[in-house]
């Protein structure tokens, strides 16, 4: 690998430290969390898509043993304020339980507490709810209508968010092309459904006046947004972040959950805990991902180079706002994807419906957009007769053109597209692969090879906030680290944020042991409460290697900087000939040194020795900003988005028995490079979990409704997550292109593979169909609709004779 | 109900409901918390235990049906407190976990199958593991420690370099 030379820990192989208590059954989840004294919380839910609640009848439920509290809506919101939305739509009234009218199947109306959760299920079965089924609505479009009827008559309209971006002469580029196409595709609703349900403990002290919450979050500001929809003091709220996280990828966001549960025991004074069970994740969770409709135009020349595209996206955020909207935002940062598309006119549109509402899913919109973009790359290529990766490699940016500002506003960073490209096939062997398609289609199989090129913009800050709603001036968006070093000399490094699998235990050793040349595995790594936290934004937008090692990194620093001043003050030296060489200092010209417990002793028992006015012992603290994160977006929409964009190519050769049409995967490739890789192993991880979740999304996976509003995948023998017979041995070809925004050129990975994977398997598949001129428009692309339409474009001729 | 279950080579009473499940059994009346509820309808293998050996979902089985079995989860395979078994060590070497939700159970079924076999194909490997999902990995790092496991296990008292 590019780059690891340099590097003493940083790149090599290292086991990741966090996996000791994993593999022990050792990790405490949230799950395994009960102060003494706790109580469990149940919900019962809505049974309609949309329902007036009459009235609540608890009485049964309070008379029995061991039931604590039974708590609705009014009463709730009489208690509490409404929970943050994204967007500017303040009627819009989110509370965790439903107020007056459930909006969707599945909604939380009513919270049970009690001795145990299974007398809380039984309570629950006793309480009465009187509803009014009202008429309820499923469809986006049918949503953006405006005589829809309002999911939240008080709003006036379901139209949550419909903002027209125009960056450059899109009309002039549309009229100068020679050829156009348009087309639709649409993303299924899918998400990232965790194994580890959401669950949070919340327990309030009132001699103290603090609540303390256990959570299984990955939630900025997550504190926050507690206090406030609580009503306390910000510094009344202690979040523990030394939970472990049972995966989320996006969605434990968590907030109703924990300000429903801080509610309840802050009226019983007693430790609540609601661990939600799958049925109540799968239907109220709130943690469904986006349900999108693309309509693109392309305007392209005969060469194949695109000039310009128009895309209108609508997606359906279900019955209320949280970030969800904002998805439409985040892709507005790599819009073109990693092409020279000169002009692009963007309208994007969040409708609400009586669904489950949506939450963050992995890469934050970015993977729909990069399956239609991609679409559209292979639909030029179709077109023209050309060659598709001879059409990406003519779009391509070149390496020699970076930095590279696209019309919407941000600037890419670096990147060499068609050397990755270039190693990835040189790696899967283009030739040898179609000769193997040809193969499987030779055998009476349909067989396809499919391709995408993408970009993951990492870093994350909340550009995409000020963007789509003007009255979010926020520009901050920051991660912080302390590093200590103690009076025996050994370090400990505080992070300031819960982890749900990224490693980030492992990260900041790692980084801090190549600043001060220290064996990371020596250097203790620990987690504040929100408390004692530094400020900071959790581990979204695939920032954490990014962001959190550049605070490890500066913190770092300023530990050899004071190492250095000691050591300069003692030897009577000046700085400029010191160096620091594994925790020592050396004078350059004399070869004189004093190692690192020295020092150590110097700063911590030894003032008298210091340099006049430095203050004793060695702690010290950075909070640093997202890089390129300055400034708020132009009155016409441009913004700097993320400030670092890895890349991925995705080679796929996939066959399909057209019998039952299952697709099943032969080969899978992907070139990846995402800058410098801090643990090698760690980015492995996250492309192949990656690929494995795009290929859930492209091919499985589901939140499908009935015409009634009910969810019919709400267990996991409808919702069909893929097992290890269902992903295939993957292949990962490295390039490393350095970020000049980080300090050792990292980029993010955290949402690698998945960005890419439902692109590329969406073009393996139509590549396997195309003589039967049909296509596949919309994900996932199911067993059951991949067989039928496959049979319907192939009439059996056997049948008709014996009919005949 | 009382009831008497072997756990880790331990003989524990109980007093359960007889509708309380074996994994709420396990986590809440015996205190291991290393066996994980997942879906609790028996799909996602994160409450996998060894009932005799075979790996086996403890989210569909009642405490009361695991009398007279002998019941080994992720906890009993710890030699001692800090010491790590081969399997383990080899899913620490090939990082084959990110959130480690899923990994007792994935763990405990990789062991069965090397209880089985030390020279698993990776067909084998796969089918041994497809019934324990994995959200994080796509599960290539998981093939690869199971794989790696197996060989050190089969390799163990062989000369170093001999055949």
């Amino acid at each position: 690998m590019a780059g690891t030379a340099e590097f003493k820990y940083v790149s090599h192989k290292r086991r990741v430290r966090e996996d000791r208590r994993f593999v022990s059954g050792q990790a405490i989840y949230v799950s395994d969390v009960a102060p003494p004294g706790t109580l469990h919380a149940a919900v019962l839910t809505s049974p309609y898509a949309c329902a007036r609640i009459v009235a609540i009848d608890a009485s049964d439920a309070m008379a029995m043993p061991g039931v604590h509290l039974v708590v609705g809506g009014p009463e709730l919101a009489a208690g509490s304020d409404p929970l943050l939305i994204g967007v500017d739509a303040p009627l819009v009234t989110r509370y965790p339980l439903a107020v007056g009218r459930a909006r969707y199947a599945g909604e939380w109306v009513v919270a049970v507490v009690a001795d145990s959760r299974a007398l809380a299920e039984d309570a629950r079965e006793k309480v009465r709810v009187d509803y009014e089924p009202l008429p309820f609505l499923l469809d986006g479009e049918a949503a953006y209508k405006p005589d829809s009827t309002p999911v939240h008559p008080d709003h006036g309209s379901n139209v949550l968010l419909d903002k027209r971006f125009v960056w450059g002469d899109v009309d002039k580029a549309f009229a100068a092309a020679p050829h156009k196409l348009a087309y639709r595709v649409k993303w299924g609703r899918s998400a990232t459904v965790p194994i580890e349900t959401f669950g949070v403990v919340a327990s309030w002290d009132p001699w103290r006046e603090m609540l303390d919450v256990w959570a299984s979050i990955q939630m900025p500001k997550f504190a926050d947004q507690i206090a406030r929809a609580l009503r306390m003091p910000l510094n009344s709220v202690r979040v523990h972040q030394d939970v472990d996280v049972g995966g989320s990828y996006g969605v434990k966001r968590g907030i109703k959950h924990t300000v429903l549960a801080g509610y309840l025991s802050r009226r019983l004074s007693r430790p609540v805990k609601l661990i939600e069970d799958r049925l109540e994740n799968m239907r109220g969770g709130d943690m469904h991902g986006p349900e999108r409709v693309f309509d693109i135009e392309l305007a392209f020349d005969g060469t194949g180079l695109v000039h310009a595209m128009r895309m209108r996206a609508l997606d359906n955020v279900g019955a209320y706002a949280g970030r969800s909207p904002l998805q439409l935002g985040k892709p507005v940062g790599a819009i073109v994807g990693p092409y020279r598309i000169g002009a692009v006119a963007y309208h994007a549109i969040a409708v609400t419906t009586n669904k489950t509402p949506q939450e963050a899913v992995r890469g934050f919109g970015q993977a729909p957009t990069n399956y239609a973009i991609e679409t559209g790359i292979d639909r030029v290529a179709e077109t023209l007769g050309l060659d598709r990766l001879e059409v990406r490699r003519r779009n391509f940016i070149r390496a020699d053109e970076f930095p590279y500002l696209i019309p919407s506003g941000s600037t890419y960073d670096s990147g060499d597209y068609h050397t990755v490209v270039r190693k990835a096939l040189d790696h899967a062997g283009w030739e040898t692969l179609v000769a193997e398609r040809d193969k499987l289609r030779a055998s009476g199989l349909l067989a396809g090879i499919g391709v995408a090129s993408c970009l993951e913009p990492s870093g994350g800050n909340s550009s995409f906030e000020p963007l789509l709603n003007a009255k979010n001036t926020t520009t901050t968006w920051m991660e912080s680290c302390r590093i200590m070093v103690d009076a025996l000399g050994t370090i400990t490094v505080t992070i300031h944020t819960t982890s749900s699998g990224q490693g980030h235990e492992t990260l900041a050793a790692t980084v801090a042991g190549e600043a001060l040349q220290i064996d990371p595995d020596r250097i203790r790594v620990v987690r504040a409460t929100s408390l004692e936290s530094l400020p900071g934004n959790s581990p979204v937008g695939s920032r954490m290697a990014i962001m959190l090692g550049g605070a490890v990194h500066h913190a770092a620093n300023k530990v050899r900087d004071k190492l250095m001043a000691i050591a300069g003050h003692r030897l009577e030296v000046p700085a400029r000939n010191l160096r620091y060489r594994n925790g020592g200092v050396e004078d350059s010209a004399s070869g004189r040194a004093i190692e690192w417990i020295d020092l150590v002793t110097l700063a911590h028992r030894h003032f008298h020795l210091l340099p006049p006015g430095m203050a004793p012992g060695i702690a010290f603290d950075h909070t640093m900003q997202v890089p390129t994160g300055e400034k708020l977006p132009t009155a016409d929409g441009r913004v700097q988005m993320y400030p670092c964009y890895s890349f991925e190519f995705h080679v796929v050769l996939v066959s399909i028995d057209p019998e039952i049409g299952k697709p099943h995967i032969h080969r899978y490739v992907i070139g990846h490079d995402c800058g410098t890789v801090i643990n090698p192993d760690i980015v492995r991880g996250m492309t192949l979990g990656g690929i494995a979740h795009g290929i859930g999304a492209a091919l499985l996976e589901e939140f499908a409704f009935d015409g009634e509003g009910q969810l019919v995948a709400q267990s996991f023998m409808d919702y069909l997550l893929p097992s290890a017979h269902e992903v295939p041995e993957v292949e990962i070809v490295h390039h490393v292109t350095p970020s000049p925004h980080t300090v050792l050129g990292q980029k993010g990975s955290g949402e690698s593979g998945y960005l890419g994977a439902p692109a590329a398997l969406s073009g393996a598949i139509n590549d396997a169909v195309r003589h039967l001129n049909i296509r596949f428009e919309a994900l996932p692309m199911r067993i059951s609709a991949i067989g039928d339409a496959i049979a319907e474009a192939t009439p059996p001729p056997a049948l008709k004779e014996v009919i005949a | 109900m009382q009831v008497e279950l072997n756990v880790n080579g331990r003989s524990i009473a109980v007093d359960v409901e007889p509708r309380c499940t074996l994994l709420d059994c396990l986590r809440e009346e015996i205190g291991l918390k290393g066996t994980h509820a997942g879906c609790e309808h028996g799909v996602c293998g994160a409450c996998t235990i060894l009932l005799n050996g075979e790996p086996v979902r403890s989210c569909l089985m009642l405490a009361v049906q695991g009398d007279g079995h002998a019941i080994t989860t992720i906890e009993g395979l710890n030699p001692s407190p800090g010491e790590l078994i081969v399997l383990q060590d080899a899913f620490c070497e090939t990082h084959g976990m990110q959130c480690g939700y899923c990994t007792p159970g994935m763990i405990l079924a990789g062991q069965a199958l090397l209880a089985r076999t030390l020279s698993p194909s990776r067909a084998e490997i796969v089918d041994a593991i497809s019934g324990n999902i994995c959200r994080c990995t796509g599960y290539g790092q998981i093939v690869e420690a199971i794989a790696l496991a197996a060989e050190r296990l089969r390799t163990a008292n062989q000369k170093p370099g001999g055949a």
